[in-house]
């Protein structure tokens, strides 16, 4: 088999992502799905944005006393902080250094599930207060928009670790460097959104 | 699989093959099956809707029953009969159109069917336990939200099971489009039917992602106590509205531009002749699309959105009549000065022409707005989308089951019964949906399942009822044709039209599983032709030497994997009134998650057919 | 569909080259984290001292804006060679995304 050849840092190719047919496609095929998320993740802000601070008459909960702005700020270094992180780790698939890429993808787990913990204190904290799933529109269209990108947190987190573990007495080929360029794709597009959310729910929501 | 000799299967053998199938062309055939499956069930609920309205007062069907039979009519017909049909022929013909050997993910393609057919399936279960849902195909949330039993469960689950699949094959053919043409087949050479295909993927993209929220939306709504168009816990019923219009009207358009392929294909191989305007075709193509984004309001006039937006919307959709103009005018012209043959797929496009103008110029009376005030949620608007629909979309359908047949099966449809189907279809089709412009006019509301004597209406709607009778007798002729047809097992051969200008005509009939030995090197648009015209008997120049070809592995993966969605809806819908629910919705995304596990982990990297193989193998059955 | 992969062997000079490009793309990078990270301190602050919401959210959202295409260009390799199709289809998405956006902040509630 072809793409399961083994390869030096001097062989190994450019763009090792593109270098087959499966792969070119399978590129191309995971911008197209991040066009579609795009929109998907816009539905879910303009949702938001249309039943922010709506709830039953006499509604205690206004997002200005809600959020905890510094909680949120630690989020999005972490979050950022791990896409530098799987940026290094696609530095060195580029130059077939296998060892160094895994490191690198090991931190950026780490500090995936470290924002995963606090975004999860952070949703026990408002149930705690009263501001459950359905106490009203705000909190149901609050909890969609922070769950659904919590979702693709671990979605992110278990296709990381997954590829890890399944190539880690393997090695890279040409077959799994691919799917470790997407996941990383993956991994970069949950901190763009999430730049919106710290943006558009978080500090606009303060104010 | 890994040899290419003829061997003999069992009926068994057959099923398995195509239940783990991931070649392009029998994903196909289960499309063509599944989608006129369906049709055939829409359509049975469409006649029980006339049979209600025939006379006045009638008691043929309950109201509640005719709410449902009406829901599930629409719903069918959009969702689980017209987009299969369509992907039927953007499998059969796609990868074939620009040689290609297969899709871009063969795997995803037969995912997105199994999604497709068990969302359908669990949608139609709904007549089996509470009820078929009743708040009409748009199910706006303020009524679907207090629709006692199971019945918007359904709807809700079932079209995000099937909308899922709908999605992965959209991706599918647009990286199949961007990536797998052959060497020389620029987009500008691309036929016109693989350029709507790739425009309708594209509107799929980003059209399905709001309707994949709003179901959500309704079901945390309606099964996990959200509140999303809840009014008095401060949610907005508006948008579902929007929602569901952000994506129902690209929807259509991802409907109607396939058709407008089809008929492209056919007009310009009957007038043998290139497509006239092929550049301002494809332009007017994509800009249908942008603009099909910009123009859902138009459908909540009446909702009060006030005159800013109504006349932004209004202009927006008038300004849509501008390229599907240029298309009319494009197909006229085509024909002007051709060299026409009459044959069946041709007289459905000619029959397209005037019905679809028709549908459109309603469809300008509709954007004005103030006009609609009047026009809204009367049988003016069933008249003008029945027109847009059946007149664009399943005349384009029914012209490319004939079309297209040799190409699917290696057969030739009957000519004298598909004219005998057109013309009972044709009749049948203004004869019912031509008077319900009056019957609208004369404020006929749609979706009532009672009108009174002596209101002028009774005669209007007898005829009505009269064409719909004459429109299931051609679809009757037509499977009658089929089954003659299939029974007969004549081969067509290659190029049977005689007339064929594009790539798919040129490959040997039957079509080999790995459709080209070689890719092919193209020349220009409709290259079949210019290799006629060069006296090229082999119907093709080659980019490349005979070598080995990759392809991919049978994949039982995919029905496992709709499977769990299938069962995760169950429990989804009961869990709220059964202790078991919650698990079983657990447990069905577990299998969907632990097959999807299983296609990462475990490498599947195909097969190579063996150039010696290749060499021995004349027709490439298989 | 995938045929067999040639494998070249680059020369110490390509070799090098190819090091040299990617060293410069990984420095890139890091500009580009510093400067998200200080957007992000920036729009954090302007929002603690309280200024006034109708100065702030202009600019929050524009520095959010800036740090997707940042992320967008350097992160996920968009200023690469090869990146029409992506930038295409996430462009059209995005003016997509806007309109729906703009429609549900104006017309979904009205007096």
């Amino acid at each position: 088999m072809s793409s399961n050849q083994k390869f030096t840092p001097h062989s190994w190719p450019d763009h090792p992502e593109k270098a087959t047919a499966e792969g070119k496609n399978k590129v191309t095929g995971f911008w197209l799905f991040l066009g579609g998320e795009t929109v998907l993740f816009a539905t879910l802000f303009a949702t938001y944005l249309a039943l922010k601070d709506k709830g039953p008459s006499g509604m205690k909960f206004t997002s200005q006393e809600l959020f905890e702005l510094p909680l949120a700020f630690v989020m999005t270094m972490l979050l950022l902080t791990s896409s530098l992180t799987s940026v290094y780790a696609m530095y060195h698939m580029k130059s077939y250094n296998f060892k160094a890429m895994q490191a690198w993808l090991s931190i950026t787990v780490l500090l995936g599930l470290g924002f995963l913990g606090l975004e999860i204190y952070e949703f026990t904290e408002y149930v705690h207060e009263g501001f459950g799933f359905s106490q009203s529109a705000f909190s149901t269209s609050f909890f969609t928009l922070v769950g659904t990108h919590g979702v693709h947190v671990v979605i992110g987190l278990v296709w990381i670790t997954l590829l890890m573990l399944r190539n880690s007495k393997r090695g890279l080929d040409l077959y799994n460097a691919p799917k470790y360029y997407l996941a990383s794709l993956y991994w970069h597009f949950i901190d763009v959104v999430w730049v919106f959310i710290f943006t558009v729910v978080y500090l606009m929501g303060v104010m | 699989m890994s040899s290419v000799a003829t061997k003999k299967k069992g009926l068994g053998a057959h099923i398995w093959d195509y239940i783990t199938t991931v070649d392009h062309k029998k994903i196909a055939h289960l499309y063509l099956v599944a989608g006129t499956l369906f049709f055939v069930i829409g359509g049975i609920e469409a006649m029980l809707i006339r049979i209600q309205l025939a006379k006045p007062d009638n008691d043929f069907l309950s109201a509640g029953l005719f709410n449902e039979v009406m829901t599930m009519h629409g719903t069918t017909m959009i969702f689980l009969a017209a987009m299969p049909l369509v992907f039927a022929f953007m499998n059969a013909i796609v990868p074939l159109q620009i040689g290609a050997r297969d899709v871009a993910f063969p795997f995803l393609n037969s995912l997105g069917f199994w999604l497709f057919l068990f969302g359908g399936v669990f949608l139609n279960l709904s007549w089996f336990f509470t009820g078929a849902p009743d708040a009409g195909w748009t199910s706006y949330a303020s009524l679907s939200l207090m629709s006692p039993g199971h019945g918007i469960d359904f709807y809700a689950l079932g079209l995000q099971i099937s909308g899922a699949g709908t999605l992965i094959s959209g991706i599918n053919f647009l990286v199949t489009i961007i990536n797998m043409r052959a060497p020389g087949m620029t987009y500008m050479r691309m036929p016109l039917f693989t350029w709507t295909a790739f425009v309708a993927s594209a509107l799929i993209l980003f059209a399905f992602p709001p309707l994949t929220i709003g179901l959500f939306f309704m079901i945390f709504d309606r099964m996990f106590s959200g509140n999303f168009f809840v009014h008095t816990m401060g949610g907005n019923t508006i948008i579902w509205e929007h929602l569901f219009w952000i994506f129902g009207h690209p929807e259509v358009y991802i409907l109607i531009l396939p058709a407008f392929g089809i008929f492209s294909e056919i007009f310009a191989t009957f007038s043998r002749k290139r497509l006239f305007g092929y550049p301002s075709m494809v332009f007017a193509t994509i800009l249908i699309g942008f603009l099909g984004f910009m123009v859902w309001a138009h459908h909540m006039f009446t909702v009060g959105l006030g005159p800013t937006a109504n006349a932004i919307f209004s202009v927006a959709t008038m300004a849509i009549a501008v390229p599907t103009g240029m298309k009319i005018f494009n197909w006229l012209m085509t024909m002007w000065g051709g060299s026409i043959k009459i044959t069946t797929p041709m007289l459905y496009a000619l029959g397209f022409i005037p019905s679809f103008v028709a549908g459109g110029v309603t469809g300008i009376m509709q954007a004005s707005a103030p006009l609609d005030y009047q026009l809204h949620d009367s049988y003016f608007i069933v008249a003008h989308f029945h027109y847009v629909i059946v007149g664009g979309v399943v005349l384009a359908l029914f012209a490319g089951a004939h079309y297209y047949w040799p190409i699917m099966f290696n057969q030739m449809l009957n000519e004298t019964l598909g004219k005998i189907t057109f013309v009972f279809f044709f009749v049948g089709f203004h004869l019912t949906f031509f008077l319900q412009h009056f019957l609208g006019l004369m404020g006929m509301p749609r979706r009532v399942a009672v009108f009174k004597a002596g209101q002028g209406l009774d005669l209007f709607n007898f005829i009505s009822t009269i064409g719909a009778f004459l429109m299931a007798i051609g679809v009757i002729i037509l499977v009658i044709n089929v089954i003659i047809t299939a029974i007969k097992g004549v081969p067509a051969g290659r190029d049977p039209w005689e007339d064929g200008r594009t790539l798919e005509w040129a490959i040997p009939q039957p079509i080999p599983f790995y459709n080209f030995k070689q890719t092919p090197l193209i020349r220009g648009l409709d290259p079949y032709w210019i290799e006629k015209m060069d006296g090229n008997k082999e119907g093709m120049l080659y980019a490349e030497p005979l070598s080995d070809i990759h392809m991919p592995n049978n994949s039982f993966i995919p029905v496992v994997m709709s499977f769990g969605f299938f069962v995760a809806a169950f429990g989804a819908m009961f869990h709220q009134e059964t202790s078991w629910g919650l698990y079983v919705l657990i447990g069905g995304l577990a299998i969907t998650a632990l097959g999807m596990i299983y296609r990462s982990v475990k490498d599947d990297h195909g097969y190579y057919i063996k150039k010696e193989d290749l060499l021995d193998d004349k027709g490439g059955k298989h | 569909m995938s045929h067999e992969i040639e494998i070249v062997s680059k020369s110490p000079k390509e070799f090098a080259y190819a090091k040299k490009k990617s060293a410069e793309a990984m420095r890139n990078q890091v500009t580009a984290f510093a400067i998200m990270i200080f957007f992000t301190f920036i729009a954090f602050a302007l929002v603690m001292a309280g200024f006034s919401p109708t100065l702030v959210v202009p600019v929050i959202l524009l520095l959010a804006v800036v740090q997707v295409i940042l992320q967008l260009y350097f992160f996920m390799h968009w200023s690469e060679k090869g990146h029409g199709i992506p930038q295409f289809f996430m462009y059209s998405g995005a003016l997509v995304a806007f309109t729906m956006v703009l429609a549900f902040v104006t017309i979904i509630w009205w007096e």
